[in-house]
């Protein structure tokens, strides 16, 4: 292995490593997410009586919810004892860094989506459980973690911190968060594959966009 | 670093430079001046359905829009060039143009509800466009608060460049998004399916001119502002530069 | 000597108001260098900058061949450092956290007996592969040295202040740098920690490698100390050679 991979596989193992230790930041986001979902549940329902419509709102919105939680406790632990300094004392290029705690948070926030998928499938009666709702989810938390980790390390170094984050992200995140839920429209629709493959395209764009800008600008978030 | 407490060689540089501020202000003024006579006597009215004589605040609320979203480029763009120097002018430049982007941002928002009361017969609706506005207020307050939220002027300037930049690179996907999203807000230039209906009018040459002379008015007012604010952000640091140089001195 | 870390003229600007005001320094290897000066003297900011944690606002920084600034992750595995944070994590145990870091560093096989080639070289253990169970004896050696192998299993969160302190000399010299940089080490060590951690740098030095230390503690932690600067007002004021006791430095950094 290259020194670099191994220094990724490094950090992700270390993060999944605290994360069966502590369990903090999966079932926080977890009892999040089921929670938001019996809400919505309540909330919309007074109202509206068909709710399959809002199924896909319902599940973007939830996931990307329940991802701050993740994504601020990912970086709040590198602030233990100043552990961020520990990471950055090591040989490596920055991106290692950035690239190492983005994939340790696209696999928590993927295990929320396992775990919210089939939540919702059961609670409102959907064919959520079909590879192309799967892929969508799949891309949706790629692009959504590598945006996340390069704005959460800018607001876990601000004087509010976790207030920050989704201030600053939400609106970077929102292309990502149409697209993603027009595509699962469309699987859950049964929409010919070309009505809506080019939101699957935007997905793909905001993974490239993001994870390019924070493997670049990720050396200035951390330079003391 | 450029030491922040100017020598006194740079003066005269400094007012000359304010007085080319204060010129281009004048001109800006002048020129509000002609463009309101153009908007208000010379322009024609619309017709009942694009909003009837609300449709000439057309011509301020394409103005406002281009500034409202071209001032996050300049923030971006400065962003780059400050990340490259690490010369905190292009920092006060990036923090100027974003509070001025907040500025004609509103004014887009506020001159579109006015029309869209009379026209759509609300002063809102979810459209795309609408909320794409919306949206690009909301990053320049999440800026604003950002840098509200950082002590150290280096650090500040750095997270701030990183934002504009990021901001920026959303804005293609953002502008693909809303061009497919069907939109009710007319699409000024270029066909749209059903634009009468939607309160959609043609630009005829003449409003075409008309046009172009007010986007050439309000960039050069945004042009004006920006400098003033400058100056007004470059003497805050001299005024902490020399705080701390007689702290130290004590 | 060969010169192992050369700093000319750094200075530090915090928003407007400077920390550092041309600093240059030379460190040799088997040097035994202590930074002593009063708090806000600089000496942390200073030493993170070494560290290549914090940039300066002008100046040139060369660590073995590298330019430090022009190359940061190349320099950094030349470097050990003991903050005034553990960089310790305390859901790991104390042997996961040196495994992490190991990994980190790249850590895997000994540097060859003589440990004499150029720093700058490139490959000298950067960038070559290697697994994790030569990883485990450098574990077991870091943490036998500091006195911390019957705890290996134990949670960091678990520790006392002192062992925190020992597991963060054992995450720093776990790569055998060349340069062991600490900021106020002795804080918190007992007795016997902080004679064996004297020990331990001495050893440092005698073995070719550069040591170091800033300090605000006059009397403590200065046996083996080769050369003493103070450091005031962000400038080097003074620099001792011989004959560094605590009455000396004293006589010197209450002088005007």
């Amino acid at each position: 292995m290259r020194l670099a991979t191994r220094q990724i596989a490094a950090i992700v193992r270390k993060d999944i490593l605290l994360e069966l230790r502590t369990r903090e930041s999966i079932t926080a986001m977890a009892v999040f997410a089921v929670m938001a979902i019996v809400m919505f549940n309540f909330a919309l329902r007074l109202r509206v009586d068909a709710f399959r419509p809002l199924t896909p709102g319902v599940l973007w919105v939830t996931l990307v919810f329940a991802g701050t939680l993740g994504l601020s406790r990912s970086m709040s632990s590198e602030q233990i004892n100043q552990c961020m300094d520990g990471l950055l004392l090591a040989p490596c290029d920055r991106s290692v860094i950035f690239a190492g705690k983005a994939i340790a948070n696209v696999i928590f926030t993927l295990a929320v989506g396992l775990l919210v998928v089939p939540v919702m499938a059961i609670l409102f009666d959907e064919t959520l459980m079909q590879p192309g709702v799967w892929l969508v989810v799949l891309l949706g938390v790629i692009g959504y973690a590598g945006a996340g980790t390069l704005i959460a390390t800018m607001a876990a170094s601000t004087r509010a911190r976790e207030v920050f984050l989704p201030i600053l992200l939400f609106p970077l995140a929102l292309p990502l968060l149409v697209a993603a839920v027009i595509a699962t429209s469309g699987f859950l629709d049964r929409l010919p594959l070309d009505e809506f493959v080019a939101w699957i395209g935007v997905e793909c764009a905001f993974i490239v966009i993001f994870w390019t800008a924070g493997t670049l600008l990720f050396e200035y978030l951390v330079e003391g | 670093m450029e030491s922040a407490i100017q020598p006194p060689a740079a003066a005269t540089r400094i007012q000359s430079r304010e007085q080319v501020t204060r010129a281009i202000g004048l001109a800006a003024a002048g020129m509000l001046a002609v463009a309101l006579v153009m908007v208000f006597v010379i322009a024609p009215s619309g017709d009942v359905r694009s909003g009837g004589e609300a449709q000439r605040i057309f011509y301020f609320h394409v103005s406002s829009a281009w500034l409202g979203f071209g001032a996050w480029l300049v923030t971006a763009f400065c962003g780059v060039r400050y990340l490259q120097t690490r010369d905190l002018r292009w920092d006060r430049r990036a923090h100027a143009s974003a509070e001025i982007g907040v500025l004609f941002i509103t004014l887009t928002l506020l001159s579109g509800m006015l029309w869209g009361r009379p026209t759509w017969n609300a002063w809102w609706t979810w459209d795309f466009k609408l909320t794409l506005s919306a949206l690009q207020f909301l990053m320049y307050v999440a800026y604003l608060m950002l840098r509200g939220g950082i002590e150290n002027p280096e650090q500040r300037a750095r997270f701030a460049s990183v934002y504009g930049i990021v901001g920026a690179l959303t804005v293609p996907l953002n502008f693909l998004v809303s061009r497919v999203l069907q939109s009710i807000h007319p699409a000024v230039f270029g066909p749209s399916v059903n634009a009468a209906e939607q309160g959609g009018f043609g630009v005829s040459s003449e409003r075409f001119v008309i046009l172009l002379f007010c986007l050439a008015t309000f960039t050069l007012i945004y042009v004006f502002l920006l400098r003033w604010r400058v100056r007004l952000l470059e003497r805050e640091d001299e005024l902490a530069a020399r705080k701390a140089a007689l702290i130290e001195a004590t | 000597m060969t010169i192992l870390l050369s700093a000319t003229n750094i200075g530090k600007l915090f928003g407007m108001r400077p920390v550092l005001r041309g600093v240059s320094l030379e460190i040799a290897r088997g040097e035994f260098v202590a930074i002593l000066g009063a708090n806000g003297a600089g000496k942390t900011t200073l030493l993170r900058i070494l560290a290549t944690l914090a940039r300066p606002s002008g100046g040139a920084l060369t660590i073995g061949a590298v330019d430090a600034l022009a190359h940061p992750d190349r320099a950094r595995a030349f470097i050990g450092l003991v903050s005034h944070q553990s960089l310790i994590y305390p859901d790991l145990t104390a042997r996961e956290n040196l495994e992490f870091y190991g990994r980190m560093y790249g850590v895997g096989k000994q540097r060859p007996e003589g440990a004499d080639q150029e720093p700058g070289s490139r490959g000298e253990r950067v960038g070559r592969r290697v697994t994790d169970d030569e990883l485990q004896p450098l574990v077991e050696d870091a943490l036998r040295r500091v006195g911390l192998w019957n705890r290996r299993d134990d949670l960091a969160r678990t520790f006392s202040r002192g062992m925190i302190q020992r597991l963060t000399i054992a995450r720093a010299i776990l790569h055998d740098p060349l340069l062991l940089l600490l900021d106020e080490p002795f804080t918190g060590l007992d007795q016997a920690a902080a004679a064996n951690l004297s020990a331990l740098l001495c050893e440092m030095a005698v073995r070719n490698r550069a040591v170091v230390m800033t300090t605000h503690e006059l009397g403590r932690g200065l046996d083996g100390v080769t050369r003493a600067l103070i450091l005031k007002g962000g400038q080097i004021t003074h620099e001792l050679r011989d004959d560094i006791t605590a009455g000396a430095l004293i006589a010197l950094m209450t002088e005007a």
